[in-house]
C-alpha cells in the first residue's frame, strides 16, 4: 500500500491573477495527524478545500494513495474523506440530522444510522443534544457537532480547519482530545489547519510551514519545532511573525 | 350608503349561511389557483435551483426571462392561451377554452416565474458553505441540491405564497380563457366583476371580503416567514 494518503505536485491555486498557493510539494503519510501552520491569510483553508476536492488547483496535481483523480471516481473519492470548516456550518435541522447526513446519503439504514450517532454523540460529549435546533447551539457545541458529523463517517482522512479558533480553553480542550481520538480509534489520517503553534506541537505528528505560498518546511513535527532548519520558523515560534 | 350596508348585511348572510353558490365560487377559485400554484412550483422550483445553483450558458438569459415575467400582464398571458386554444388555433381540437384547465394553464404560466425567481433569490440566499459541507459529507449534486433547497425552505414556501397571491386575485387570464361560466369557472375575481357590473353588490361583497381574507393570510404568512427567518 502506498504509505502516502495524499501527495501533491507543484499544487497551485490563484485567485483573480493572485498566487495564493505556489507549486506546493506535500506528502502527508497515513494514519498520521500532520499540522498544516501558517499565519492567517497564508491559505491554510484554500489548501483543505483543493485537498478535499471542494475547488479545482490552478495546476498541479493531488494523489490520493499514489493514484491521481479519475472523474467517474470523484463521488468514491469525495466519501473516504471529509473536511471540517473553520466555521461550522451546520444544516438548519436537528443536531440527530446534522449527524446523520453523511450517513444518510450514503443509504445507510435507519438503524445503524441510529446507532452511529448516539455513539458519535457521546463521544463528543453532546449525549442529549440530538433533538435541539443546530442553529441554537454555542460555538463549542457547534464546532462538536461538527466534529460528529465527520467522525461517524469514519473517514479515512479527515480535514481540520482551525477547529478551536474562537473558542473557549474548555471546548479546544475536549476538541483537542477528540482529535487524538479519532487518530487513534479509525486511525483517521488527519490534516489539521492551525495558526497556533502550540496546538500543532500538542496533535501533530508532522508538521509543514506554509509561508507566502511556499511551505518553507515539512517533516518530523517534534524535529521542526525544536529545531527548525528555516530562520521564519525560529520567529515564529518565538512570536515575532504576527499572526 | 345604505345600499353599501346592505350589501355588506347580505355578504355576510351568504358566507355564514354557507350559501352554496357563493362557496362554488370559493372553492373552484382555491382548486383552480392551488393545482397552478402546484404545477408552477414543480417547474419554477427546481429552474430556480438550476440557475441558482449552477453555472452554465444561459444562464443570464434565464435570469433576466423570469424576472421580466415576473410582471407578465395577466390578460396578456389570456390572449395568447386564448389564441391557442380558440377553435382555430393549433391547440383548438382539445377543446379547452372555457374550461378549468384553460385557466389552471393560464395561471401556472403567471405563478411559473414568480415561484422560479424567488426560489433563486431563495437558494441563493443559502450560505454556500452549506453546499461545499454537503459535498464534503459525500452528498451526490442531487442531494446538494436538495439540501439547499431544504436550508431555503421558509423562502421557498414564500415564494409558494406570493405565486398564490398572485393568481388567485388576477382576473385578466381567467376572465379570456375561462370565460366565467358559472358552476365550472366563475372564480372569486371573475364573479365579484360580473356581480358588480349587474348592480349585486351583496355576492361582489361577500367575495371581496374572502379574497381580502385570503390576501392578508397571504401577507400575515409572509410577514411571519421573514420573521421566522431572521
Ligand atoms: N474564494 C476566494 N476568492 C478569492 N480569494 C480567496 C478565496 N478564498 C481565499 N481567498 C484568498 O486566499 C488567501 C488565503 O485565504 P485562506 O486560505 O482563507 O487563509 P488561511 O490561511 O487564514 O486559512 C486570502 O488572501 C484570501 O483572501
Ligand atoms: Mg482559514
Amino acid at each position: 500500500m502506498n504509505p502516502y494518503a495524499i501527495r501533491t505536485h507543484n499544487l497551485s491555486k490563484e485567485y483573480n491573477g493572485e498566487n495564493i498557493l505556489k507549486k506546493l510539494n506535500l506528502q502527508l503519510e497515513r494514519g498520521r495527524i500532520h499540522a498544516i501552520i501558517g499565519p492567517s491569510g497564508v491559505g491554510k483553508s484554500v489548501l483543505l478545500r483543493l485537498l478535499n476536492l471542494l475547488e479545482e488547483p490552478t495546476s498541479g496535481e493531488i494523489y490520493f494513495d499514489g493514484r491521481a483523480l479519475r472523474e467517474n471516481e470523484r463521488l468514491k473519492l469525495q466519501r473516504r474523506m471529509t473536511l471540517v470548516f473553520q466555521k461550522p456550518v451546520l444544516f438548519n435541522t436537528s443536531v440527530y440530522e446534522n449527524v446523520a447526513y453523511g450517513l444518510r446519503v450514503r443509504g445507510e439504514n435507519r438503524r445503524s444510522i441510529a446507532e452511529k450517532v448516539k455513539k458519535a454523540l457521546e463521544v463528543v460529549g453532546l449525549k442529549d443534544y440530538e433533538h435541539k435546533g443546530a442553529r441554537n447551539l454555542s460555538g463549542g457545541e457547534k464546532q462538536r457537532v461538527a466534529i460528529a458529523r465527520a467522525m461517524v463517517l469514519a473517514p479515512e482522512i479527515l480535514f481540520l480547519d482551525e477547529p478551536t479558533s474562537d473558542l473557549d480553553p474548555r471546548n479546544v480542550a475536549i476538541i483537542e482530545e477528540l482529535v487524538k481520538y479519532i487518530n487513534r480509534e479509525f486511525k483517521t489520517t488527519i490534516v489539521l489547519a492551525t495558526h497556533n503553534m502550540f496546538q500543532a506541537r500538542r496533535l501533530a505528528h508532522q508538521a509543514s510551514f506554509l509561508f507566502e505560498g511556499r511551505i518553507i518546511e515539512s517533516g518530523n513535527a517534534r524535529e521542526i519545532f525544536t529545531s527548525p532548519k528555516d530562520r521564519r520558523i525560529l520567529r515564529f515560534i518565538e512570536g515575532k511573525i504576527i499572526f | 350608503m345604505d345600499y353599501i350596508l346592505a350589501g355588506l348585511k347580505e355578504a355576510f348572510r351568504l358566507l355564514f349561511t354557507l350559501d352554496r353558490g357563493t362557496y362554488t365560487i370559493i372553492f373552484l377559485s382555491l382548486r383552480i389557483s392551488g393545482t397552478a400554484v402546484l404545477l408552477a412550483s414543480c417547474l419554477g422550483i427546481p429552474l430556480g435551483a438550476l440557475v441558482g445553483l449552477h453555472k452554465f450558458p444561459g444562464r443570464g438569459v434565464i435570469t433576466t426571462i423570469l424576472n421580466t415575467c415576473f410582471a407578465l400582464p395577466t390578460v396578456v398571458v389570456g390572449l395568447f392561451i386564448y389564441l391557442f386554444l380558440s377553435h382555430r388555433g393549433p391547440l383548438g381540437m382539445l377543446g379547452l377554452l372555457y374550461t378549468p384547465s384553460a385557466m389552471i394553464t393560464a395561471q401556472t404560466i403567471l405563478a411559473t416565474p414568480i415561484i422560479g425567481a424567488l426560489s433563486l433569490v431563495a437558494v441563493k440566499g443559502v450560505d454556500p458553505s452549506i453546499t461545499k459541507s454537503a459535498i464534503s459529507l459525500g452528498a451526490t449534486k442531487v442531494q446538494t441540491t436538495l439540501t439547499v433547497l431544504r436550508e431555503a425552505r421558509v423562502a421557498i414556501l414564500a415564494a409558494l405564497i406570493a405565486g398564490f397571491g398572485r393568481v388567485i386575485t388576477e382576473i385578466g387570464a381567467a376572465m379570456i380563457v375561462g370565460g366565467n361560466i358559472k358552476g365550472t369557472t366563475r372564480v372569486m375575481s371573475t364573479a365579484i366583476a360580473l356581480e358588480t357590473g349587474k348592480g349585486k353588490f351583496e355576492i361582489a361583497l361577500a367575495l371581496g371580503i374572502i379574497l381580502l381574507a385570503i390576501a392578508f393570510l397571504i401577507n400575515a404568512g409572509l410577514y411571519y416567514l421573514q420573521r421566522v427567518k431572521e
